[in-house]
């Protein structure tokens, strides 16, 4: 499909102001819900908070938390899996389930697996959590619905140590000879890994240039600057083939005592840091619960 | 490969039989795609993109991204049929096909072509001796082996109508003709007795049904009554075909074109003891690759002739519980 014969997505100025507060909410729904699961990745889902909220909350995605299998919606898919609690946070406060229920996260009987699980909650389009598979996926999904001239946009949303993955390469290579223009790849780029500093384990950069040595358009933003993080998006799904965003983020934003601390990759907050960190994100009147 | 089907007929290749079969469900079928990693030629999905280029996707020499695609697809609504070599589409995309097919329980066909050892030429690399084993691990998968073009045909057929994951295996040489014509009656699940015997049982798929049915002759002419089962499917296995073949012929052969481990013999021996357990004897490989060769001489080196059949039915008919009565009873039924 031409860009434009495409609808274009949440068109107009954007209330940046709005999009910050369902930050924080975001963030407080994350932190609550790893306390409480007593597992998971908190460093890596707050990185993503922005990249998420911009494609729920700012217009980017079309969904029906209704519907969550309508055929026209766009999907979203979350490669690095281990992020999923941002993904679920979203998805709750955009009435695809109960908010209540994120306290289910990683239990038993749960929709709510500590990866995401394709069938389980809605608004969760493919099982992810071994690396390296979501750009794969996104792309058929890409021209299947290029195949039967649907408007559906297709955001695939990477890890940055993800992309040691060969896969990814793969698929970012066969991209870039289809040249579907409803594929956009994010990186949350927060330059930590599990074991360490991405850049001192197997650096991946000139990274821009990777990926458009692969045949992509490529664009860089502040991965926390909301207005940034808005007009990149713009920029990427006016695209005329696969776009990526690169998207720089501190792993753990947003919690003082765990931005940049690798530490907490994997490890859940305890109550008096969930006290902590609930305390320096304060809800806003107007927030966005 | 003449020498180890006496009697028997050769038909196509069960690889030519799946690109044809894939070609005709494409002209009534739109929501079929066709995945490819630059095998098409080889696993003759070609056939297809000829015909709906536009439906036909040759990925390159990409495995793991073409399975990740299909689930892409899959999830899209389409039906998408992928090959490349078993050795490769199941080892390299294994990962894939766990994560974006089985575990999401999405619709997606894959054919291992050139499975076996029976590919020749080209060596241990590019044979496969382990896709069966690792397709039955991927929950929810059905697992299949046709034995000859008539049978590939209804195999693509059924995997069309199934709505879930399906592995085929296809071979590269011409196949034994088994049946006369597509078995209209083919469902997965559902062995076909093609011999019947009372003295012994033999199980096998995909070439080694040929030799089934040569060591079948061959011990008819010993006096022994060998019933013979194509057991196409491997999962779902046909458990009642299996108690049958226990409860009334006392014995059971396997035989695959496989590692003994975790194929078909092991999952027939996994049902006779849960259900009727009787003495049982193993044709296939034996913990082991194979290497380069003539097929048919490598069929002979590596044990899966109607030779082996016939030998390990004569192992296993004095370890019967009547065995006394057991040799040239069959004559007599």
């Amino acid at each position: 499909m031409k860009q434009d014969q495409r609808q274009a997505r949440g068109a107009g100025a954007r209330d940046i102001a709005a999009l910050e507060r369902r930050a924080v909410a975001v963030r407080r729904d994350i932190l609550e819900m790893l306390t409480e699961a007593q597992s998971g990745h908190p460093g890596g889902s707050l990185s993503a908070v922005e990249l998420v909220v911009a494609l729920y909350f700012g217009g980017f995605l079309r969904y029906d938390p209704n519907r969550p299998d309508w055929e026209d919606r766009d999907r979203f898919i979350l490669s690095k899996g281990h992020g999923v609690p941002v993904q679920y946070a979203a998805l709750a406060q955009a009435g695809f389930f109960p908010r209540e229920e994120l306290r289910t996260l990683r239990k038993i009987d749960s929709r709510l697996q500590g990866h995401p699980v394709l069938g389980t909650a809605p608004g969760i389009e493919a099982s992810t959590g071994s690396l390296g598979q979501g750009l794969s996926i996104g792309l058929g999904m890409a021209l299947a619905a290029r195949m039967d001239g649907r408007d559906v946009n297709v955001w695939v949303l990477l890890g940055d140590g993800e992309c040691q993955e060969g896969q990814v390469w793969e698929a970012a290579m066969a991209a870039g000879h289809m040249k579907p223009g409803n594929l956009i790849a994010i990186v949350d780029y927060n330059k930590f890994q599990l074991d360490g500093a991405v850049a001192d384990i197997i650096g991946i950069e000139p990274f821009a240039d990777k990926w458009r040595a692969f045949g992509w358009a490529v664009r860089e933003c502040d991965g926390h600057n909301l207005e940034d993080v808005v007009t990149s998006f713009d920029w990427a799904q006016s695209q005329e083939g696969p776009a990526c965003v690169i998207a720089h983020t501190v792993k753990g934003q947003g919690v003082t005592f765990m931005e940049h601390q690798n530490r907490y990759h994997g490890v859940a907050p305890t109550q008096d840091e969930l006290a902590r960190a609930l305390a320096a994100l304060p809800l806003h009147e107007e927030g966005g619960e | 490969m003449n020498g180890i089907y006496p009697g028997l007929t050769f038909g196509k290749a069960t690889r030519d039989a799946y690109g044809e079969a894939l070609r005709d469900l494409g002209a009534k079928h739109s929501d079929i795609v066709v995945l490819d990693a630059d095998l098409a030629k080889s696993t003759k999905s070609f056939t297809f993109g000829e015909v709906y280029p536009d439906r036909f996707w040759n990925v390159g020499i990409q495995e793991a991204n073409m399975v990740g695609m299909a689930g892409g697809f899959a999830s899209s609504g389409k039906v998408p049929f992928i090959s490349s070599f078993a050795a490769f589409v199941i080892l390299k995309g294994y990962d894939q096909l766990r994560m974006a097919v089985s575990y999401p329980k999405l619709n997606v066909k894959v054919c291992g072509s050139h499975g076996g050892i029976s590919i020749g030429e080209d060596g241990a690399s590019q044979q496969s001796v382990e896709d069966i084993a690792l397709a039955c691990a991927l929950p929810d998968f059905v697992v299949c082996v046709p034995c000859d073009e008539h049978q590939m045909r209804a195999v693509v057929q059924a995997a069309y109508e199934h709505d879930g994951p399906v592995y085929i295996r296809s071979g590269r040489p011409k196949a034994p003709l088994i049946y006369d014509a597509t078995p209209a009656d083919f469902r997965f699940g559902k062995a076909t007795r093609l011999r019947e015997g009372g003295d012994v049982t033999i199980i096998a798929n995909g070439l080694m049904v040929g030799a089934a049915l040569v060591a079948h002759e061959e011990l008819k002419r010993e006096g022994v009554a060998a019933r013979v089962v194509d057991m196409a499917t491997v999962k779902p296995l046909d458990v009642d075909e299996v108690r049958a073949a226990a409860a009334d012929t006392g014995a059971i052969v396997t035989a695959e074109e496989h590692l003994l481990h975790g194929g078909l013999g092991a999952r027939v021996a996994q049902a006779v003891a849960a259900t009727h357990p009787v003495p049982m004897e193993f044709v296939g490989l034996d913990d082991t690759y194979a290497e380069s060769g003539d097929p048919e001489a490598l069929m002979w080196k590596y044990g899966l002739t109607a030779k082996e059949v016939g030998d390990a039915v004569r192992r296993v008919l004095p370890r019967r519980a009547d065995h006394s009565t057991a040799v040239g009873a069959g004559a007599r039924r």
